[in-house]
């Protein structure tokens, strides 16, 4: 336990992750103020009691909308890294246990999609199957694939060599069993690290995306487009900027954190 | 030998590796890990295979349980063809063929508890239900002398030789005939390496099995085996039964390992044979006798023939033209008395 609690990361991390989680289950059941009822007469108010965050541009109490936004982060993000990780490993697992000419190809296709800024390919896949939640976290999917490919092909490669593996083989067991039953969870720690990784790229994206424009559509909020609207005002309302601004980096940042810590504490030259 | 009944006949086996050569595109060389093999393995018996390492004798052990391609060559297991069936047709053979591994750190998988890991081969192989799996389990674990506690841990928490004793329960579990033991007991203690020793030679008297245990350790082949055969550079250079082998080995190979063993009593002279220089690139191996380079009795034939295992005397067969001019020399005294 000594040990864990010496570790700055994971308490930073994760507190920062519970924080931002609880806002959102919050959120489900209450918030301060309506999401989307207009206050035209108090719009662009500093922050006070009554809005401890201020007010929008059509006086939206801005606390609730980055509480209400927390969904929109949470929900792209459990997509994408749901996408790219049930695809990711089917891919990357393949393609490290078969090996041959059908790792070549695998690999060369990740490659390829590696080879686009992620942001473009994101761009030009909503611009191809519109905007909205669920495209957006497709597209992000499809982009967080490679990485996680990479990470569980070199797993696989490295285990598929351990003796429990030629083991398993004599004794007949099936190559899918192999793979997923035996190799997949002595991996598992590296993925969760990649996957952790996807997220908070994924919700930088997300919010990229709808700084755009190409994202989340109003009347739904997003920490990103409130980003982009507060633009607009940054020299009259700064204040406005701070609150998702804020959000994303803090959330970003315990992401990391915690991926980071996680990665150290299943390194097991850290652990014995 | 009790019966001579063969259980597992091998003839002719090579198993070659394509190797790249850098700086020379399209130009493919050969790796002869096992180079022309044949040997009978006889039921009940075990059969010692020693060697230094590069000596091919683990890739034997592999290639007779077909995890790697022999390129050429019989595998007869039980009277049955081996070398050309595949996954299914395969597995029904292999069933009666298992192998207890080197490392007994990597062979059982770290995030599974060892009940599931013996429980995986008679979950695969037979109709049992849970609870007489759970029996025929606990049943294994006690005879490798571990107690039933042992099942619901996992394998870090184990010393090398409990992880071993485990390794031979799952070895055991769907009661295979032949075993192929490749180093089981090189990375253990020496206190530890004779108990498991003694358990793998209690196990074969109660399940009569049959074992092909390969090591580099001449102490502990002379422990298990009945009859040994000695690898040099993916070849058999002598076979005999322990008893002729030890006392009175053959080869020059042979003679200058079994004098390298540390004896304690000094008073006790023994023709110690030198050898020099290193084992060759088994890549490309020299034309003829494969030891001849390092032989201190190689002659201009050994140079360019490569010698055949031929049988000296009903125990001992060996791969070397020094026996072969003797019997030669023999043969030819004998016919001129005829004439």
């Amino acid at each position: 336990m000594r040990k864990y609690a010496k570790n700055i990361n994971l308490i930073l991390g994760s507190l920062i992750l519970f924080v931002f989680l609880g806002m959102m289950v919050v959120s489900f059941f209450y918030t301060p103020y309506d999401v989307n009822s207009m206050d035209i007469p108090n719009k662009l108010q500093e922050p006070s009691s009554k809005h401890i965050f201020g007010t929008d541009e059509f006086g939206r109490d801005i606390f609730s909308r980055i509480l209400k936004g927390s969904q929109t982060a949470f929900i792209v993000g459990a997509l994408t890294v749901t996408i790219g990780v049930f695809f990711g490993v089917l891919i990357g697992g393949i393609a490290g246990y078969v090996g041959g000419w059908i790792d070549e190809i695998f690999m060369r296709f990740m490659d390829a999609l590696m080879a686009f800024p992620g942001i473009i390919l994101a761009l030009m896949l909503v611009a191809v199957f519109g905007p909205g939640i669920i495209n957006t976290s497709i597209a992000l999917g499809i982009i967080a694939i490679p990485s996680i490919a990479r990470v569980t092909r070199s797993g696989f490669v490295q285990q598929k060599e351990a003796e429990y593996v030629t083991a398993s083989k004599l004794i007949g067991v099936q190559s899918y069993k192999i793979m997923f039953k035996h190799i997949l969870p002595n991996i598992s720690s590296q993925i969760i690290v990649a996957a952790s990784i996807a997220f908070a790229i994924a919700m930088l994206a997300e919010a990229a995306l709808s700084y755009l424009g190409l994202g989340v559509q109003p009347p739904d909020p997003s920490w990103g487009r409130m980003l982009k609207d507060a633009q607009a005002y940054l020299i009259a309302s700064p204040w406005y900027t701070y609150a998702p601004g804020g959000a994303i980096t803090l959330l970003v940042l315990g992401l990391y954190l915690l991926s980071n810590a996680i990665r150290d504490m299943m390194d097991p030259r850290s652990n014995s | 030998m009790p019966n001579k009944e063969v259980l597992l006949k091998v003839s002719n086996l090579k198993t070659y590796f394509p190797v790249k050569v850098p700086f020379r595109i399209g130009k493919r060389s050969v790796l002869k890990a096992v180079d022309d093999i044949s040997l009978n393995l006889y039921k009940g018996e075990t059969l010692g295979i020693v060697g230094e390492s590069g000596s091919g004798k683990s890739t034997l052990g592999r290639t007779i349980l077909k995890l790697v391609e022999p390129t050429d060559g019989e595998i007869i297991f039980e009277g049955q063809h081996l070398e050309k069936l595949k996954s299914k047709a395969l597995q029904v053979h292999r069933n009666q063929m298992q192998m207890i591994f080197q490392d007994p750190f990597g062979s059982l998988n770290p995030r599974m508890r060892i009940e599931k890991i013996i429980e995986e081969p008679i979950k695969m192989h037979t109709t049992l239900t849970k609870s007489e799996r759970k029996k025929r389990v606990v049943e294994l674990i006690e005879k490798v002398g571990l107690s039933e506690e042992a099942l619901k841990k996992l394998p870090h928490e184990f010393s090398g030789g409990q992880r071993q004793r485990i390794g031979i329960a799952r070895a055991l579990a769907i009661n295979p005939k032949l075993i192929i033991a490749d180093e089981p007991v090189s990375a253990l203690d020496v206190s530890i390496q004779s108990q498991v020793l003694n358990l793998l030679l209690d196990l074969q008297d109660e399940f009569e099995l049959t074992y092909l245990f390969i090591s580099h350790d001449l102490s502990v082949i002379k422990h298990i085996s009945d009859r040994v055969a000695v690898m040099y550079l993916g070849r058999i250079v002598e076979i005999a039964t322990k008893d002729s082998l030890y006392a009175n080995p053959l080869h020059p190979y042979t003679k200058a390992l079994l004098s390298a063993i540390p004896v304690v009593n000094f008073d006790q002279k023994r023709e110690e044979i030198p050898i020099t220089g290193e084992l060759p690139s088994p890549v490309d191996p020299p034309v003829g006798c494969a030891f001849h380079q390092r032989c201190p009795f190689a002659m201009e034939k050994c140079k360019q023939n490569r010698p055949l295992l031929k049988e000296v005397n009903d125990q001992q067969q060996v791969a070397c033209f020094l026996y072969e001019e003797k019997e030669k020399k023999e043969n030819t005294v004998s016919s001129m008395v005829q004439v």
